[in-house]
């Protein structure tokens, strides 16, 4: 009686997720590779057929475009580490318990401000006749104004700037779960500042880098709008590549095999990751 | 200043403040090479904070710390040769017991082979030879204790601080580390500083105790010392169980202060501690239950030299040896007396009446607010 009723609820419980993994993850995505292994042979007839990926291999814009997109979206990772496990471990470890909530709210903000504003935001600063350039005008440090935007540092600061918070939030998470005096131990014993911070402080936090660097990492390299406005015609984002097919050239079998090797590559890369980390998947996210 | 190389650790005139807050007054100690030293104080008395500067987490607002001989207040808690034993035992999660262990040598610069004596060697000693491999969450809370100290002693330290690690034990296991500790202690023959608000702790391992209360020290001393001799009503408070009463003094006699307590009920006691007590003057009297006898009423007149009450038993705490009476005397004043429950018909139970006897030698007699 109470076990069925333990099933019952269980499966109610479980039914949403379930439909929503079906309908929204598994079908789409099976779509989308029955999609792309169509060959078009003549109008509207269509073979089995591996030419959509051999066609990817064959132009070399279309590759190099996807490992421009993954380098890029590594630097980026790469970046809001080190930038954001600084401010993770103030607002976890240094900050004092009012200022923790503040802070934290104040990483939260730039999200409450839709991605499109925010990067409109960015070009307001960085165009010619914005506000850094207006600046260095006025400062006489420049005769005419300077273009920041559409080049490859603007992508990469703005992107930063997207997905930073999500680098942050597990990173205090999983540096508030340790001790203050793990690290004095790590003293005590004799370590200096470094030591402390290389077989102490960033081997306990490593299932929250490893969570932090997924998250943005998937993030970056999916991301659209950020590199298309910052960055451009000379963006060459893998996901403008996607929206091409789809959508300019209506070859939709073509998009569907470049979404697939997307999805493929970034999870290989992820997969590559964890084994160098020497953390697991369950590991990592059940921690934080 | 003397300095002396027969002294692990000096303290002389420490003082912290926290703002305006004093958490350390004035506190000077030396510790004799390889003893146990407790220092013994209710929650929020400064032990803690003056653990933290001897291990160099926090700088002394005055005064000085000497490790053998030598000022280490200009030395980061990193190069200081003390090491700790942490509260929750701060055992690195992420490292197995060996790397726990070989951490500290590694910094100190050992070689793999020296660091792989030097493992060998302390878990031997702390007997769990076969545990190098296992994963601190493998271990049992005994056996993360004996990680932990084992992990400092690996490195010689001139002392070891530990910060109240038996508490988060159970009281079986606990009772079985008090022993445990002081046995390790011998076998290291270390300086040993322990830090504690139970006071059977402090009194079962140490050689030597420090009474502190709001920042100052009350009393140093052996634990008998302590117990039997306390400097200050604080002292007698705290060590030890007794029934304390507030009062004030008759008169002085020769063979004793005879005291009026609130309640009424009126002893004679024994003058402690350094205050002059005069008729008139505002005391705190103490009597440890161990010293009370309480007997069924008799006709033999009581013993010269001590004070004799009656009342009858208001409830019986057994508890096996350490068994009690409560007893409500005729003014309602309640005393404490330990009794040996035999469970034979001699046994005082409930509601009889009781006489109580206690010389005026163990009436400990401090004036009230004192020192």
């Amino acid at each position: 009686m109470t076990r069925d009723a333990k099933r019952l609820s269980l499966i109610l419980l479980f039914a949403p997720f379930a439909l929503w993994i079906l309908l929204l993850i598994v079908l789409p995505h099976i779509g989308m590779v029955a999609l792309s292994l169509r060959e078009k042979v003549a109008p509207r007839i269509y073979e089995f057929g591996f030419g959509n990926y051999i066609d990817f291999l064959n132009e070399p814009i279309y590759w190099n475009t996807l490992l421009r997109t993954a380098s890029m979206s590594l630097l980026v990772t790469a970046l809001a580490l080190l930038i954001g496990f600084p401010i993770a471990y103030y607002i976890a470890k240094i900050a004092g318990r009012r200022a923790r909530g503040a802070l934290f709210l104040m990483c939260l903000i730039p999200l409450w401000v839709s991605d499109l504003i925010r990067a409109f935001g960015w070009i307001l600063l960085l165009r010619q006749t914005g506000v850094i350039s207006s600046l260095l005008v006025w400062s006489g440090m420049t005769d005419e104004g300077i273009e920041f935007l559409y080049n490859d540092a603007a992508v990469i600061v703005g992107l930063v700037y997207t997905v930073i918070l999500f680098m942050i939030v597990p990173l205090v998470s999983t540096l508030d779960g340790m001790g203050d005096d793990m690290i004095e131990a790590g003293y005590n014993l004799g370590g200096g500042h470094l030591t402390v911070l290389r077989r102490i402080i960033i081997p306990y936090a490593m299932p929250g880098i490893v969570a932090g660097c997924i998250v943005t990492f998937m993030l970056t390299a999916g991301s659209y709008l950020t590199p298309i406005l910052l960055g451009g015609k000379n963006s060459s984002w893998f996901t403008e590549q996607i929206y091409n097919q789809f959508i300019t050239r209506f070859n939709w079998e073509s998009g569907a095999a470049f979404g697939f090797l997307l999805l493929a590559f970034t999870s290989i890369t992820v997969w590559l990751g964890l084994r160098l980390s020497g953390q697991s998947l369950a590991n990592t996210v059940a921690r934080t | 200043m003397t300095t002396d190389d027969a002294f692990d650790l000096e303290c002389l005139g420490i003082c912290k403040d926290f703002g305006a807050f004093r958490a350390v007054d004035d506190v000077s100690f030396r510790i004799p090479s390889g003893t146990f030293f407790s220092i013994l104080g209710p929650s929020g008395c400064g032990k803690t904070t003056l653990m933290r500067m001897i291990a160099g987490f926090e700088t002394p607002t005055q005064g000085d710390i000497l490790l053998k001989g030598r000022s280490v207040l200009s030395v980061p808690p990193n190069r200081r040769n003390v090491k700790m034993v942490f509260q929750h035992l701060a055992l690195f999660p992420m490292m197995d017991v060996y790397e726990n262990i070989a951490y500290g040598l590694r910094c100190a610069g050992a070689g793999k082979d020296e660091i792989a004596g030097r493992v060998a060697d302390v878990l031997t000693r702390v007997a769990l030879p076969d545990l190098a491999r296992r994963q601190i969450h493998q271990l049992s809370g005994g056996q993360k204790q004996r990680i932990a100290i084992a992990r400092c002693m690996a490195l010689n330290p001139d002392v070891l601080l530990l910060d109240e690690p038996l508490g988060a034990l159970d009281l079986k296991l606990r009772e079985a580390m008090k022993i445990e500790l002081k046995l390790l202690q011998h076998q290291f023959d270390t300086t040993f500083v322990y830090i504690t608000h139970d006071q059977s702790e402090a009194l079962v391992m140490s050689d030597y105790v420090a009474v502190m209360n709001a920042g100052r020290f009350e009393q140093v001393g052996r634990p008998e010392e302590l117990y039997h001799a306390p400097k200050t009503a604080f002292v007698a408070g705290f060590v030890g169980d007794s029934n304390r009463w507030s009062g004030r003094a008759l008169e002085v006699r020769a063979d004793g202060i005879k005291v009026e307590t609130e309640a009424g009920l009126t002893v004679v006691a024994t003058a402690f501690g350094d205050g002059a007590i005069s008729a008139g003057d505002a005391v705190e009297v103490f009597v440890r239950p161990e010293f009370i006898a309480a007997t069924r009423p008799g006709p033999d007149a009581a013993a010269p030299g001590g004070n004799t009450h009656s009342g009858t038993v208001d409830s019986v705490l057994f508890n096996g040896a350490n068994s009690r009476v409560l007893v409500r005397s005729p003014n309602g004043t309640m005393i404490e007396a330990d009794v040996v429950v035999t469970g034979g018909g001699n046994d005082l139970h409930e509601g009889d009446p009781v006489r109580l006897d206690w010389p005026f030698a163990q009436t400990m007699c401090f004036a009230a607010g004192g020192a």
